[in-house]
Order: C-alpha cells, then sequence, then structure tokens
C-alpha cells in the first residue's frame, strides 16, 4: 500500500500534496492553538507508536501473518484529528528514513492511509458502535469493522491513482509512462489483497486492540464513544466561532475556484460522456464524440436509455445557461456559482439542523 | 518462523537499518560533506527530473548520477544492491512482469502455447516503472545513508516545514527506538515463558494484547515526557538552531545539482 516513487507521475502527486495539505493544515493549527497542552509530545509518541504497530507481523486466520497501518485504533483511541497528524508523521519517517514508499509519492500515501484511513474508521465506527457502553461487544464489532472498512478504503483510492496513470500518461509510442495497467486491472488486482489479508489484519488489530482495552482500561476509549466530557468538547469546539479561523483557508480557495468558473468556457468541447441525446443526431457533435473517443464512432442513435430519461428531469439551468441571459458564457458562470451556493446552503442548513438535534439529545 | 520470530526480526532490521545509516553518515564522503540544505534540495531535484522523464536514456543519465554519487560518497554498491536494487526488482519487477501482455500495443511475439501477445508498448511501459522506481529508490536512499536525521529535519525547515511538525518527528523518532526495544522486551519474555505452540487465536488475543500494552505504555510515556518538558521549561515555543555554514563545494554542487536537474528536466520532456 505504501506507493513508492514512479508509480504515480508527479502531476498526480502534486494533486495529492494538495488534497492533503487542508487536512493537515487544519489539524496542525489546531496543535498549535494547544501547544502549551501536552498535544506535541503525545503526537511524538503516537507517531513512534504507529510507526513500531506497522511492523508487528500479525497472526491471521489461516496461519499467514500480515502487516496493519493501525489506522482505525489511532482513529478510535484518539480521534480522526490526531489520527491523521500520527500516522501522517510515522510514514514520512517510513519514506524519509526507511525508504518505505517514495518521497514524491508521500503525499499519495498519507491522503490514502492517513486522511481517507482516518475519516472512514471514523464514521464507520461511530455509525457502527451508535450509544453501545464502552464495555460493550458491539464496539469490539464496530472496530474491527472500522480497521477493514479503513485500509480498503485507502487501497480503494490508490488503485484508482494507479488505474488513471495511463488513461492520462503515455510516451510518444503509447506505452504508458507510470503504473501501467488501467482501472479494470488495478482495481481488482489491489481489492483482493486487500479484501483479503491486509483487511483481515487490520480487523484483527483493531478489534483485538478495543477488546483488550475493555478489559484493562475502559477510558481511553471515551473520546470516540458519546456522551462522555472529551467528546462533546470535540464537537463543541468544532462548531465554536473560533473554527471561522481553521476553515478560513478552505473559503478562501472555494472563493477563488468560484471567481475561475469562467476559466470552463475555455475548455475545448464538451466533457466526455456528457453528450445529450439530440448531440446524437448532429453532425458536427458526433465528429466531436468521435475525436473524444480514439475515433471511435458513436452509435447512429442515441442510446436508447438516455433517450428515455433525458425527458425526465429538466434541470432549472438546463444546459447550464438559464435561457434569460443571452450570452452562455455568462450563464454559464452563474450557473457554476448559483450550484457552488445551493450546494453551500444546503451544507449549512443540514449542519445547523444537525446541530440543534444534537442540542435537543441530553 | 512465526508471529515472534518475524515481528522481532523486523524490529532488529529497522534497527540494524538506522546504525548503518549512522555509520555511513560519518564517513569522508561527497555527500556526507554537504551542506544539508543543499543534499535535500539537490537530491529531490533530480528525485522529481527522473519522475518526469519521458525518456528512457534520461532515466538512465539520472540512475548514473545516483552511482556516481554513491560512489564518490562510500557507500558501496552491494550495500544498495541488497537495500534497494534486489527489493525493488523483486517487488516492482512482479508488478511489471505482467505489463508487456496486458497493455495493448504493436506486437512482437506470441506466447507459444498460450498465444498472449507481447507488445512494444507493454515492454517499454514495463521497463520505464522499473528504472524509474529503480533510479528514485537509489536517491532517496543516498539522502538517507549520507545524512543523520537530526541534520535533514533541520534541512526541512528550509522547504517550509512548519517548526512544529520538524519538533514533532524528531521526537518521534527518538521514541521510536525506545518504543522498538520495549516492544522487543516485551515479546522476548514472553516468548521464554511460552512452552509448546499456541492456537491461533490464542496467537491473536496476544499480539493485539502486546498492541495494547504498548499504547498504554505509551500514553503514559507520553505524559512523563510532557513533565520533563514542563520541567526544563518548556512554554509552547519551539526553537530550532540553524547552524548550518556552507562552503565553496556546497557552491560548486549547487550548480552541478541545478545543471543536472535542468538537463534531465529538459532533455525529458
Amino acid at each position: 500500500m505504501h506507493i513508492p516513487d514512479g508509480y504515480l507521475s508527479p502531476s498526480t502527486c502534486a494533486v495529492l500534496y494538495g488534497a492533503a495539505a487542508p487536512f493537515w493544515y487544519i489539524a496542525l493549527q489546531r496543535v498549535k492553538k494547544v501547544m502549551t497542552t501536552r498535544v506535541v509530545p503525545l503526537l511524538s509518541v503516537m507517531a513512534a507508536l504507529s510507526f513500531v504497530i506497522m511492523m508487528f507481523n500479525l497472526p491471521l486466520p489461516g496461519g499467514t501473518t500480515g502487516h496493519a497501518v493501525g489506522v482505525a485504533i489511532a482513529t478510535i483511541i484518539l480521534g480522526p484529528r490526531a489520527s491523521i497528524l500520527a500516522i501522517s508523521i510515522a510514514l514520512s519517517i517510513q519514506a524519509v528514513f526507511f525508504g518505505d514508499g517514495g518521497i514524491t509519492t508521500l503525499g499519495a500515501n498519507c491522503f490514502n492511509m492517513a486522511i481517507v484511513g482516518s475519516l472512514v474508521a471514523y464514521a464507520v465506527y461511530r455509525l457502527a458502535a451508535g450509544r453501545a457502553a464502552l464495555a460493550s461487544p458491539r464496539r469490539v464489532a464496530a472496530a474491527a469493522l472500522a480497521g477493514y472498512a479503513a485500509i480498503n478504503a485507502s487501497a480503494f483510492c490508490a488503485a484508482v491513482e494507479f488505474g488513471i496513470q495511463p488513461l492520462f500518461f503515455k510516451d510518444a509510442s503509447g506505452a504508458p509512462l507510470y503504473a501501467p495497467y488501467p482501472l479494470s486491472i488495478a482495481i481488482p488486482a489491489m481489492m483482493i489483497g486487500h479484501l483479503t489479508l491486509a483487511g483481515l489484519a487490520e480487523l484483527v488489530l483493531s478489534a483485538g486492540v478495543v477488546a483488550y482495552f475493555q478489559r484493562t482500561n475502559p477510558t481511553l476509549l471515551t473520546l470516540t464513544a458519546p456522551g462522555n466530557l472529551a467528546a462533546e468538547e470535540e464537537m463543541a469546539g468544532a462548531a465554536s466561532p473560533g473554527m471561522w479561523r481553521t476553515v478560513r483557508p478552505l473559503w478562501i480557495g472555494l472563493a477563488l475556484l468560484l471567481v475561475l468558473t469562467p476559466l470552463g468556457i475555455l475548455a475545448a468541447g464538451t466533457a466526455w460522456g456528457e453528450w445529450s441525446a439530440r448531440d446524437f443526431s448532429n453532425l458536427r457533435a458526433r465528429e466531436k464524440m468521435a475525436r473524444a473517443s480514439q475515433n471511435t464512432a458513436p452509435p447512429a442513435d442515441p442510446p436508447r436509455g438516455l433517450e428515455r430519461l433525458s425527458s425526465l428531469w429538466t434541470a432549472p439551468f438546463p444546459q447550464y445557461a438559464p435561457s434569460f441571459v443571452r450570452r452562455p458564457a455568462v450563464g454559464y458562470a452563474l450557473s457554476a456559482m448559483f450550484g457552488s451556493g445551493a450546494i453551500i446552503l444546503v451544507s449549512l442548513m443540514a449542519g445547523s439542523l444537525a446541530a440543534r438535534m444534537r442540542g435537543k439529545t441530553p | 518462523m512465526n508471529f515472534f520470530e518475524r515481528t522481532l526480526a523486523s524490529f532488529l532490521n529497522a534497527v540494524e537499518h538506522a546504525l548503518e545509516a549512522e555509520e555511513l553518515a560519518k564517513a569522508n564522503g561527497l555527500l556526507q560533506r554537504l551542506d544539508p540544505r543543499i543534499k535535500v534540495i539537490g537530491i529531490l531535484a533530480l528525485i522529481i527530473a527522473a519522475a518526469m522523464a519521458h525518456k528512457f536514456w534520461v532515466i538512465g543519465a539520472v540512475f548514473a548520477v545516483a552511482l556516481a554519487l554513491a560512489v564518490s560518497s562510500r557507500v558501496s554498491l552491494l550495500l544498495l544492491g541488497k537495500r534497494v536494487w534486489i527489493p525493488v526488482l523483486l517487488f516492482t519487477g512482479i508488478i511489471a512482469l505482467p505489463a508487456p501482455f496486458v497493455i495493448p500495443g504493436r506486437v512482437l511475439w506470441r506466447l507459444p502455447g498460450l498465444d498472449w501477445p507481447l507488445t512494444a508498448q507493454g515492454l517499454l511501459s514495463a521497463r520505464y516503472l522499473v528504472t524509474r522506481v529503480e533510479t528514485a529508490a537509489t536517491l532517496s536512499v543516498l539522502l538517507i545513508l549520507s545524512t543523520p536525521w537530526t541534520r535533514v529535519l533541520k534541512a526541512l525547515r528550509v522547504l517550509r516545514v512548519p517548526v512544529v511538525l520538524v519538533v514533532i518527528l524528531g521526537m518521534a523518532y527518538r521514541y521510536i527506538f525506545l518504543l522498538l526495544e520495549s516492544a522487543r522486551d516485551m515479546l522476548e519474555s514472553r516468548r521464554s515463558r511460552m512452552v509448546g505452540e499456541l492456537k491461533g487465536s490464542d496467537r491473536r488475543r496476544l499480539a493485539a494484547a502486546s498492541v495494547g500494552v504498548l499504547m498504554s505504555k505509551t500514553l503514559q510515556l507520553s505524559g512523563d515526557v510532557y513533565s520533563a518538558m514542563l520541567a526544563r521549561g518548556f512554554r509552547g515555543e519551539v526553537y530550532v538552531l540553524d547552524d548550518f555554514q556552507t562552503a565553496a563545494l556546497d557552491w560548486i554542487m549547487v550548480a552541478v545539482f541545478f545543471v543536472l536537474a535542468a538537463g534531465a528536466f529538459y532533455y525529458g520532456r
């Protein structure tokens, strides 16, 4: 799962560094804010522990052994934010010091394992554990599920990153420059190993450690269990006005993207696969489709399903250009801004609703 | 080999690796004499150049540069072969093995019996992958073997890595060895009390309990470390002493790295 240098193109690596950056930034801001508390040594030793855990050979059913990342157990004990940092640091030391995983691909590895892994583990664990008591067997099952889901989500991300390489990066003769296999091979090849061995290793570790703590030190499980002080504080922290400072870069980035939407007009042609039923009868549109599909001619008639379903729903802004706007460019930009605005509005409403509901529950 | 032996072997391997790196970092070679900032940036530029190259010979040339750097830094090629080339070839080679038969392209040959087509593009893509990975891995291992970890960390400050992160990375690295020792003692003492084989479920319980104990110890350790930091006057501010000095050799190597990387970028397009 540790992607070495050379498997991903530099542009993919840059995008994944970019995708990981806001998560690191927010987590680090939080660390800086509570710098005088015990967070620095805690994160340091937990990162060291993650590193050591990655070296454990776990005995698996069937007599084999396997390595685990330990992302689910780190998330359950530390919460997702600290887990993102601790696992990222462990991965950095592995890459820079032990040459396990590349330096250019460090962003990708952290994105897959530390970020996606921690977030999936957190969501699955919270959902599956519900409000079960700390000593309940349900928590062991939830931890097992969280570990299994987290590692498979990470593997899936890695598989997609591998699989898109031959689509975009080829040399003059058409030979893939980086990971050579398309999605149809990369996804099954990665997932078979992770749905079985690696997934099982993570499952055994997460369930085993949660069961162990239930017997010996259940207070360690309180952070990600609802109805306790620490978890409530973390939630309150997330909704407080101080949060504005940490999410500000994200809002600025979003605003920048909105401002830049007119750039989309400069892109030539229609996005591949985003054709309407009418395009199949239009000669010029047909030419464009063939060009975009490696000179494979589109079928003479639109696919029947597309034809039937296209009349089912007419979006308020068909073709991204409302009829009252004469110039399509202005309409395009307006539609993009309206669309993004609507999504933000719905998210804010859902957030405030969730906060209100949380306030009502005892 | 059971999980005890395997886990203990990987712990030992990590410690051995660290000792070996420390020894080599003390040697009097070219890379060891360079300012770590220049070394980190120069080698990173070469790794990126190798990753970006669209031509096979450019990747080969960067690999030759890596070899020259290794020889002039007294890193034995035998060690590189053992640490990098063979493991990478085994791992990436196996991944790349089906590529010549799977990637569509001009058919060169057909596998007798199975009639699988071997394509030129497939062969080329396998060659790209293996050489690129070998080159990048050699360069990054050279960086590690020629620089003590504390110096690498200080050099990261030049790359604008936040100081908090540098401190955490430094502390994490230090405690890795303490935790490795602690884990090793724990497993050794358990093994010395074992008669016969354990059942599969017992083995799993034992492994999970070992990780659990290690985690409890770690949390306790973090409390102790924090108390020690407070006792020494930690007030939440972190300072890193940047005591680097550049000599004429450093500036010559800046020029060399720049020319090599720029050449690789230009010809590799």
